[in-house]
């Protein structure tokens, strides 16, 4: 899926500002004090930003998830004394940086070949049906946005789908259903138990007997 | 030094150097798309893969360093088929719009898609399309042909130090873009036109004109700055259709400024093509044949005693017509002769006054430069980019000071002061930049030729000279002194002595004044639009404008001659470092139009004055007899041979003020640029120089409305 990036929207904020300095300090002093070492910290604080958003997300009406305003990638240039465009170059490049207001629980499905041939067809479906929107669509609630990824890098234990920070592994459409009728009542999911894989434990998730690998 | 065998040739070369330009000195040559000689080496395009024996797959030549032993075939089976893969998926993605492509004919991947390419294709997908970018007037973009090789990206971080274009999105989404929508608002942007190695980027201006092998190509020279930057004139019929740098690793390398490469279209417009005569003052101009124009010329002129006349040289006159005229003049005897339009006094009787004395390329060996009451940027652009290209080389441990307006030259610029006092500081030696220049090496001092315009020239300069004294900025094997001039035909003009002739003849403030107050009845104008003519000269003055626009002094002129503009005559231009360099005619002139020395040459016979010459042979002896080293084409001067800088100047008062740089607007330096429309989209789109960057009014289009 190719990026949006509206950087003259309406919902574009005019300004930003990190709220937890003492992390930015942290951050910036993880790197060479030159002015090409510098440029290190363009990804650390990117997230920091769309962390900080998903935070105050939470409390907006509609909520919404992490997102990069276009302000915040200006103000890490400022920071960094880089051209903006250096930031907007890292900043599309990764699927993992949100350039426009995503729903709370951001649903990216693996349906890259080894997800695809373990029935990620299924779980996107399943996806759509249950959250009730189609591909790179947001619910009007902000609950949800749904979009298709390539490899998570998890093909061990496909199909995958990543909910914000969690992988869920080894899913079925049954068990994803579960995922989402939790998040749906703002509850952890019950599967996350055993489908959510910390670091990896496969022999947890559903389909492996323990102590098989 | 590593030792290695390419093709069966073995070859040493220093330690560093790529595969890819080990083969080229040894005359191989391999397709590339994303290396260029002077940006870094990004290795993306893969074009330039070559077989190196004990490597498993073919490496991209470009970024590979020769190493001891290593046996390279650049022209194996295995490679035109790696080749041919790469151009394959190049050509996924690449529209098959060649036939109205303006790139068609000098393409890169044109032409190696006739080496490479198949002649079909085996995609059967949809193929992928960008949206074009506006990046302002000077470039067209069709980003679908873009094959992301990111050289204008590289271009404009490294080179031009404008970070405005960026690799977006990734994969097959991957564009070029600014990302948000702005012009690219470097000087040197149509330099990307130039490296762009598709038709993603083109010249706007120039689309859908012509064909390239359809032109006609003239070497010539850039007239818009004094740096004398070599250009290709490309010609078809009677039109210039563009112009393009050529390769001078001295003064532009590769590059040249946007006003060098658009201010073309002005050529062509609002020229003279015919003479124009005003019987009385306040009468209106009619237009006359070049017989009654220059008999009415020569029959007021005889009327008036040489000392009451003069002659001024203007910023874009070659050195024949001003040779021609200052001739004239002395054998007419009159004393009053200027070409510092700018109104500078300094003294020119030693050549390293006035001269660029480090010369451009010398500026790499600096390791400290001080800029006074210039803007290298918008006076010099290539000089700009070569102190960029210094800076950069030294990894930014290239101090440079200014003392004047505060300006972004696109590298770090310490900002010392803006009057002349700010001098006294550096010399005192209190001030941090002091310590710098005192620790330099090759120091490296650059002064603005309108500096001496001012009222406290004098004052400035004998302060400049105890600088040079105190920091060694002349010494054994090093001149570090240069004076910075604006425009293309003043060095050149100085050189052959287009001064005033007896220290109490009038210089060009003087004279403009004398034609108010009536000493000088009559002036002869050769190209000189930097003034506010109409305003300045007195009503009574009798006023001969030759030269190739209708800006400000032909409006004031009794009698037009019309002159040809540097595209439509031969001419040499000394450029600031003191190097002549030879402009040749890349088109014939307009209607009546004449070349300026011959015009000149006319009208002498008319007042029974025989110049002793009838070609552009002759006036070339003439020259080569007086000043042997303006007929060496592209020798830079000997500097044993002509001294170091020699200002003395005179203990005075500073009268404070700001050392301003003269270029109040960058894209309308001259008449060309003014008649240009180009060049007024580039004002519009990106106002550039004094005006802009302080953010003041245009006042010349208010004079000129008034």
């Amino acid at each position: 899926m190719k990026k949006i990036f509206e950087p003259d929207a309406a919902y574009q904020p005019d300004t930003f500002a990190f709220k937890d300095p003492k992390k930015v300090k942290d951050i910036l002093g993880r790197y060479p004090q030159t002015h090409q070492g510098r440029r290190s910290a363009v990804m650390p604080l990117l997230d920091l930003a769309q962390r900080q958003t998903a935070k105050e997300g939470l409390k907006a009406d509609p909520p919404h998830g992490g997102w990069i305003p276009r302000a915040a990638m200006d103000e890490i240039a400022r920071m960094l004394d880089l051209p903006p465009v250096k930031v907007y170059e890292v900043a599309t490049f990764y699927s993992m940086f949100q350039l426009a207001p995503v729903g709370v629980h951001l649903i990216q499905v693996c349906t890259t070949t080894p997800c695809w041939l373990r029935g990620s067809d299924r779980i996107l479906e399943t996806c759509r049906e249950k959250a009730g929107i189609d591909l790179d669509e947001t619910r009007p609630d902000g609950k949800f946005t749904l979009v298709e990824v390539e490899c998570l890098g998890a093909c061990v234990n496909a199909p995958i789908v990543q909910i914000n920070d969690d992988y869920y592994e080894d899913l079925t459409p049954e068990l994803m259903e579960d995922i989402l009728d939790a998040l749906e009542k703002d509850k952890k999911p019950k599967t996350a138990k055993t489908a959510k894989i910390p670091g990896k434990t496969p022999e947890s998730s559903p389909r492996r007997k323990p102590g098989s690998s | 030094m590593p030792k290695l065998t390419i093709n069966g040739t073995e070859i040493e070369v220093a330690p560093g150097t790529s595969i890819l330009q080990a083969a080229e000195s040894l005359g191989y040559e391999i397709p590339r798309f994303c290396y260029h000689d002077r940006l870094s080496v990004p290795g993306n395009c893969r074009m330039c893969l070559v077989e190196v024996e004990g490597a498993p797959k073919p490496v991209a030549s470009c970024a590979m360093a020769a190493g001891e032993g290593m046996i390279v075939h650049t022209d194996t089976d295995r490679v035109r088929r790696a080749r041919q893969n790469v151009m394959e998926f190049l050509l996924i993605n690449h529209p098959l719009d060649c036939p109205i492509c303006d790139q068609g004919g000098e393409c890169d991947l044109q032409d190696q898609a006739v080496a490479y390419g198949y002649d079909r294709s085996r995609y059967r997908e949809s193929k992928r399309a960008v949206p074009n970018k506006n990046i302002g007037p000077l470039i067209k973009t069709i980003m679908t042909r873009c094959i992301q090789c990111t050289r204008c990206v590289r271009f404009g971080e490294e080179i031009a130090g404008v970070t405005e274009l960026g690799l977006l999105h990734r994969g097959e989404d991957v564009e070029i873009g600014t990302f948000v929508e702005k012009a690219v608002s470097t000087e040197l942007s149509g330099n990307m036109i130039d490296i762009c190695p598709v038709g993603a980027l083109t010249s706007a201006p120039y689309a859908y004109k012509a064909r390239p092998w359809e032109l006609r190509k003239t070497q010539s020279i850039d007239i818009s700055d004094a740096a004398g930057s070599n250009i290709r004139i490309d010609s078809r019929g009677n039109e210039v259709l563009r112009i393009l740098p050529r390769l001078h690793e001295g003064i532009n390398e590769e590059w040249i400024s946007d006003k060098a490469r658009f201010c073309y279209d002005g050529v062509s417009r609002g020229r003279l093509d015919t003479p124009w005569l005003r019987d009385e003052p306040g009468a209106k101009l009619r237009p006359v044949s070049w017989e009654e124009a220059l008999t009415f010329v020569a029959g007021r002129l005889r009327k008036i005693r040489a000392k009451d006349m003069a002659a001024l040289a203007g910023d874009l006159a070659d050195l024949e017509s001003v040779v021609a005229l200052k001739d004239l003049m002395t054998q007419l005897g009159t004393p009053h002769l200027d070409c510092r339009m700018d109104g500078a006094r300094f003294d020119p009787s030693s050549r390293a006054n006035y001269l660029f004395n480090t010369t451009i390329a010398g500026l790499e060996r600096a390791d400290c430069i001080l800029l006074v009451g210039t803007n290298p940027r918008w006076e010099s652009t290539m000089i700009n980019a070569r102190i960029r290209k210094a800076w950069r080389q030294k990894k930014g441990a290239l101090p440079v000071g200014l003392i004047g307006e505060e300006a972004d030259l696109t590298y770090p610029v310490e900002h010392i002061g803006e009057t002349a006092a700010a001098l006294k500081e550096i010399i005192g030696g209190k001030h941090p930049f002091a310590k710098k220049m005192k620790a330099a090496q090759n120091p490296v001092l650059i002064v603005g030729s309108a500096v001496f315009a001012r009222e406290d020239h004098g004052a400035i300069a004998h302060l400049l000279g105890e600088l040079a004294r105190k920091y060694d900025i002349i010494r054994d094997g090093w001149n570090g002194m240069n004076m910075l001039h604006g425009a293309a035909g003043r060095t050149g003009a100085l050189d052959v002595g287009f001064v005033p002739q007896a220290p109490d003849a009038r210089g060009m403030a003087e004279i403009i004044e004398g034609t108010r107050s009536g000493a000088v009845k009559a002036l002869y104008l050769l190209g000189t639009d930097e003034f506010n003519a109409r305003a300045d000269i007195g009503w009574q003055c009798f006023v001969v404008y030759q030269g190739h626009h209708g800006d400000h002094a032909a409006m004031r002129a009794d009698v037009i001659l019309p002159g040809a503009a540097w595209t439509e005559q031969d001419g040499t231009y000394v450029n600031v470092e003191g190097r002549p360099q030879f402009a040749r005619q890349a088109v014939s002139p307009p209607g009546e139009a004449k070349e300026n020395w011959k015009i000149i040459r006319a009208l002498a016979e008319r007042l029974n004055i025989r110049l002793p010459y009838d070609t552009s042979a002759h006036i070339s002896a003439r020259i080569a007899a007086d000043w042997p080293h303006l007929a060496k084409w592209d020798v830079l001067p000997d500097h044993t041979e002509i001294g170091a800088w020699d200002l003395k100047g005179e203990k005075g008062d500073l009268s404070g003020g700001v050392l301003a740089s003269p270029v109040r607007n960058y894209y309308m330096t001259n008449p060309l640029c003014r008649a240009s429309e180009i060049m007024a989209r580039c004002h519009a789109a990106f106002p550039k120089g004094r005006d802009a960057d302080s953010g003041s009014e245009d006042k010349t289009e208010q004079e000129a409305a008034e």
